[in-house]
């Protein structure tokens, strides 16, 4: 009857054990060949706005659904996921969990054989599609054995191959380095302008996608949806990429979307801060002192099947420092925190971390797990991994003693970073930044002098990486060394002092943040692309230079 | 000798072949003939298995008919009832009470005993052997694909089934050395709730994504059918179970009419088989590249049918000639057919075409070849 490619008429949707729907009355559009870029809070029910799209809500998770979901024309009332799986694609963010077969080819060829598509067709669309995404080299790879890039774009094909009229993406990017996410979304632009399908994709960080988007469709926390073209709502969006802040701050109508409108925009923005120029330059104090806190020399990991993870590197932190590391995916960061932690494999080189003993330095590896926890603190990838009672009471309680501090210390702690969970709610119910707060107040009950962190900001919303942020300037402010390994350049310029990039299991480049991001283009934050070449790397970086407040 | 493109072997095909070399086997405890075939199996392994981590299985099983070979003789040697008359070592005889007669602990052991005790554990490695031959041959995730379309959807569960096995390996590893950073370092039984429910909530998580994502592909999507296609479907395949299970009784109870066996059972197979068929019919699903079925294949299983016939003849016409000579010991004999036969199974080795090499991949992980580290 209607020929939207996605309608969703006066829709409200209850999870199971909720008493307030997660979205409440929306009326929704989208047409066919668009791409819309839904945004929105952690919580706001992004993601089941995005379930609701593709038949998963209600049908798989549960909870009641009120109004109509068609796409074109089918109801998601009538029809179940597995209906649906030729009209609609679902791409997820983990690929891997996914994946049902294990070589690329078969993967491919999945989707089509559940719908019973004849030989010679599926023949021909996994060739065209090998090539579509640039893979055709990768055929009888093992799913496993391929980089993230590589997985999530098999995983967009494996949906592609049954031609589907829409492509639904959660957060296609947010396990992926610069490198993969550029790539997964050079293919997702290329499906909307080559083949016109329609495109829904959540992203967190909106800088990467909103240039390209058609449409932007913001969620409240409050369930209410809005869209409208990507300059009408940013003017407003609680969630906004750092050039669109830029020209919010600036004043800019139209808003810019990309790092090239911001340019263009903002000639008299530069030449204006340039002629601040001559006041001290607005980069961050440096530590006051330049105390070692930990001295890593001629670092080799080794992993099995003659992987060479990290070769030969020495690094030095200091005390009052918040050191990021950067580089591609699988070139050595987490196993350099892991080894340098002492609980990872070392195979050889040495570590020496300082203790409050005067002038003693101490290698970790020697001390019991309990010791060498108040020493070195790691926050790891999968940081739920740490937890494993069933309340965050529980949990906290079991922290103060296990670090022998007083009761109440990691709560406390808690309550600073994330205030206001309930000490009787399950780990596992919490939020991805309340579970991370949570991982943190555990590890830093211990008051361990050096905190490495690998990839914390996955997943996490800017309110939730601002308060991150702010934890991790405040233990660098109290005399601690801290170590983020991360992708997202525009955390790394908000907080770090010092950035460290690694690639292939090597150190290329060690410095001062303004100098090693401005420098590359790939690391180099939005508002530095759009200002440089001077040191402004951040909106606040801007105003402080502008309107001389503190940054 | 066979000019044919490198491809893949039908699973099916090469399962027919070592069923048919397994049964050649168990008819005989010769020596000669055994070593023969687990010879022929070999070779064919070597020439025709593809580059999949379970072709390289089948050294395990090599290991295992060895252990198999070394329980089988210890046990002789404890508990075994001992024969012959060459003696080897005298051992201590332990004396049991009389209800446990017939069960002989220690004693003198002789040559005799000992050889058959050894040529019984040699027969049984060389069977496993032959197994293990068909599953270094076959993917076996090839093989589940061939089932019928009516239970393709178990197939798919037991796919998932093995892809979670070292999924669960690496989050167990994961969660442990996590525990670590929370200076836990218990070991043994104490470490295992705070290891397990990490793990455990891991895995149910996992296997919902996985379970969505299967639903969103069209996982589990069925025709319209009618309400008398299903209730035909069910009465088919019922009855046709049904009927398997008293013929099965009927074969095995002598004392059942000659109408409750053999015709039964094949009743009962042919009314499962018309079931499976109708139930297949109604599911939209295809096979992408299905493993043809052509000469090879064909060749492949003739040649282990042709292994299994002459040892069933020889074993009917000189059954002697099978067997090992043990009273009096004497040396085994060759016979001819038996020998042609096991020659015929290694035919495989040359007749199938070659299975595809895949390209080599250069590690995607570290700095391997930076650093010059690949021995």
């Amino acid at each position: 009857m209607d020929e939207h490619a996605i309608s969703l008429s006066r829709v409200s949707v209850t999870l199971p054990g909720a008493t307030r729907p997660v979205l409440r009355d929306v009326d929704l559009t989208i047409e066919e060949g668009e791409l819309a870029l839904v945004v929105g809070l952690t919580g706001s029910g992004k993601s089941t706005l995005l379930g609701a799209i593709c038949g998963r809500v209600p049908h798989f998770t549960g909870g009641t659904l009120a109004g109509h979901v068609r796409l074109h024309g089918r109801d998601t009332r009538d029809h179940r996921p597995r209906d649906l799986a030729d009209l609609v694609g679902v791409v997820g963010q983990d690929p891997l969990a996914g994946f049902v077969t294990d070589t690329v080819e078969e993967e491919l060829a999945y989707g089509m054989e559940q719908l019973g598509l004849p030989a010679a067709t599926m023949r021909k669309r996994v060739e065209e599609t090998l090539d579509l995404l640039g893979i055709a080299e990768l055929r009888d790879a093992a799913l496993r054995e391929l980089s993230g890039g590589q997985q999530q774009r098999v995983a967009i094909g494996s949906v592609l191959t049954a031609h589907p009229r829409v492509i639904v993406l959660d957060e296609p990017t947010s396990a992926l380095d610069p490198t993969g996410a550029e790539e997964v979304l050079a293919t997702i632009t290329r499906l909307v302008h080559d083949l016109a399908v329609t495109v829904v994709v959540a992203e967190h960080r909106v800088e990467r996608v909103l240039h390209y988007a058609d449409t932007v469709v913001h969620v409240s926390p409050d369930g209410s949806v809005r869209s409208g073209t990507p300059a009408e709502l940013m003017v407003t969006s609680d969630i906004a990429s750092p050039v669109v802040e830029l020209g919010r701050y600036a004043g800019w109508s139209p808003l810019p979307l990309s790092v090239r409108d911001a340019r263009r925009a903002a000639v008299t923005l530069r030449s204006r801060l340039t002629s601040t120029l001559a006041t001290p330059s607005p980069d961050r104090p440096t530590g006051h002192s330049r105390d070692v806190a930990l001295a890593a020399r001629d670092v080799v990991v080794r992993h099995p099947g003659d992987v060479l993870a990290v070769a030969k590197v020495s690094l030095d932190l200091f005390a009052g420092e918040v050191t990021a590391l950067m580089g591609r995916n699988g070139c050595g960061k987490s196993s350099l925190l892991w080894a340098v932690q002492g609980s990872g494999e070392l195979t050889s080189g040495t570590v020496q971390a300082s203790t409050t003993a005067p002038a003693a330095m101490v290698d970790p590896r020697t001390l019991d797990a309990a010791a060498r926890r108040a020493l070195v603190g790691l926050v790891p990838q999968s940081a739920a991994d740490l937890l494993y009672l069933d309340t965050v009471g529980a949990e906290c309680d079991q922290a103060d003693r296990e670090s022998h501090a007083a009761p109440g210390t990691c709560a406390r702690l808690l309550a600073r970073f994330a205030p206001g969970i309930p000490a009787t709610r399950h780990p596992r119910d919490l939020s991805e930044g309340q579970k991370l707060a949570l991982v943190l107040a555990v590890q830093l009950t211990a008051d361990p002098p050096v905190l490495l962190l690998d990839e914390p900001t996955r997943g996490l919303d800017p309110s939730a990486k601002a308060v991150l942020s702010g934890a991790l300037r405040d233990l660098a402010a109290r005399g601690r060394a801290v170590v983020v390994a991360t992708h997202d350049v525009e955390f790394v310029a908000e907080c770090a002092d010092r950035v460290v990039v690694m690639a292939a299991g090597q150190v290329v480049a060690d410095g001062p943040t303004a100098d090693v991001v401005v420098s590359s283009p790939a690391f180099a934050p939005q508002v530095s692309k759009v200002t440089g070449p001077g040191p402004w790397l951040t909106v606040a970086h801007v105003r402080a230079a502008l309107d001389g407040g503190m940054p | 000798m066979n000019t044919s493109l490198p491809r893949a072997v039908h699973p099916a095909a090469w399962w027919g072949w070592a069923i048919g070399m397994a049964v050649a086997v168990s008819m005989t405890t010769n020596p000669l003939l055994l070593l023969l075939a687990l010879a022929v199996v070999a070779l064919v392994v070597a020439a025709r298995r593809g580059s999949s981590p379970w072709a390289r299985a089948f050294r395990l099983y090599l290991w295992l008919g060895l252990a198999i070979i070394i329980i089988r003789v210890v046990l002789h040697v404890l508990v075994g009832l001992k024969f012959g008359e060459i003696v080897l070592v005298r051992l201590p005889e332990v004396t049991l009470p009389s209800w446990a007669a017939g069960i002989q602990l220690g004693g003198t052991v002789y040559l005799e005993g000992l050889l058959a005790a050894a040529l019984q554990g040699l027969r049984l490695a060389v069977m496993i052997a032959c197994i293990g031959a068909a599953n270094a041959l076959a993917n076996p995730k090839r093989l589940l694909r061939t089932m019928p379309s009516a239970l393709h959807e178990i197939g798919s569960a037991v796919v998932v089934l093995v892809s979670v096995a070292p999924q669960l390996a690496e989050s167990v590893q994961r969660v442990r050395r996590a525990r670590q950073l929370r200076g836990d370092a218990r070991r043994g039984l104490r470490s295992v709730p705070a290891i397990a429910l990490p793990v455990l909530e891991d895995t149910l998580e996992r296997s919902l994504l996985l379970a969505s994502a299967m639903d969103s592909r069209g996982y589990g999507r069925a025709g319209a059918v009618s309400r008398g296609h299903r209730l035909l479907t069910g009465t088919a395949t019922l009855g046709g179970l049904l009927a398997c299970a008293v013929g099965i009784y009927g074969v095995l109870d002598a004392t059942t009419p000659a109408l409750m066996g053999t015709p039964m059972l094949l009743g009962g197979l042919a009314l499962s088989a018309v079931g499976l068929w109708l139930g297949g019919r109604h599911v939209p699903r295809s096979t992408y590249r299905p493993d043809p079925w052509l000469t090879a294949e064909w060749l492949t299983i003739a040649c282990g049918v042709v292994a299994a016939a002459v040892f069933v003849v020889t074993s009917r016409v000189s059954p002697s000639s099978l067997s090992m000579p043990l009273t009096p010991l004497a040396v085994p004999a060759l016979p001819i057919p038996a020998v042609l036969g096991l020659l015929v199974g290694a035919l495989p080795a040359y007749l199938t075409p070659e299975p595809p090499r895949p390209a080599p991949r250069v590690p995607r992980r570290g700095s391997a070849q930076l650093v010059g580290s690949r021995g």
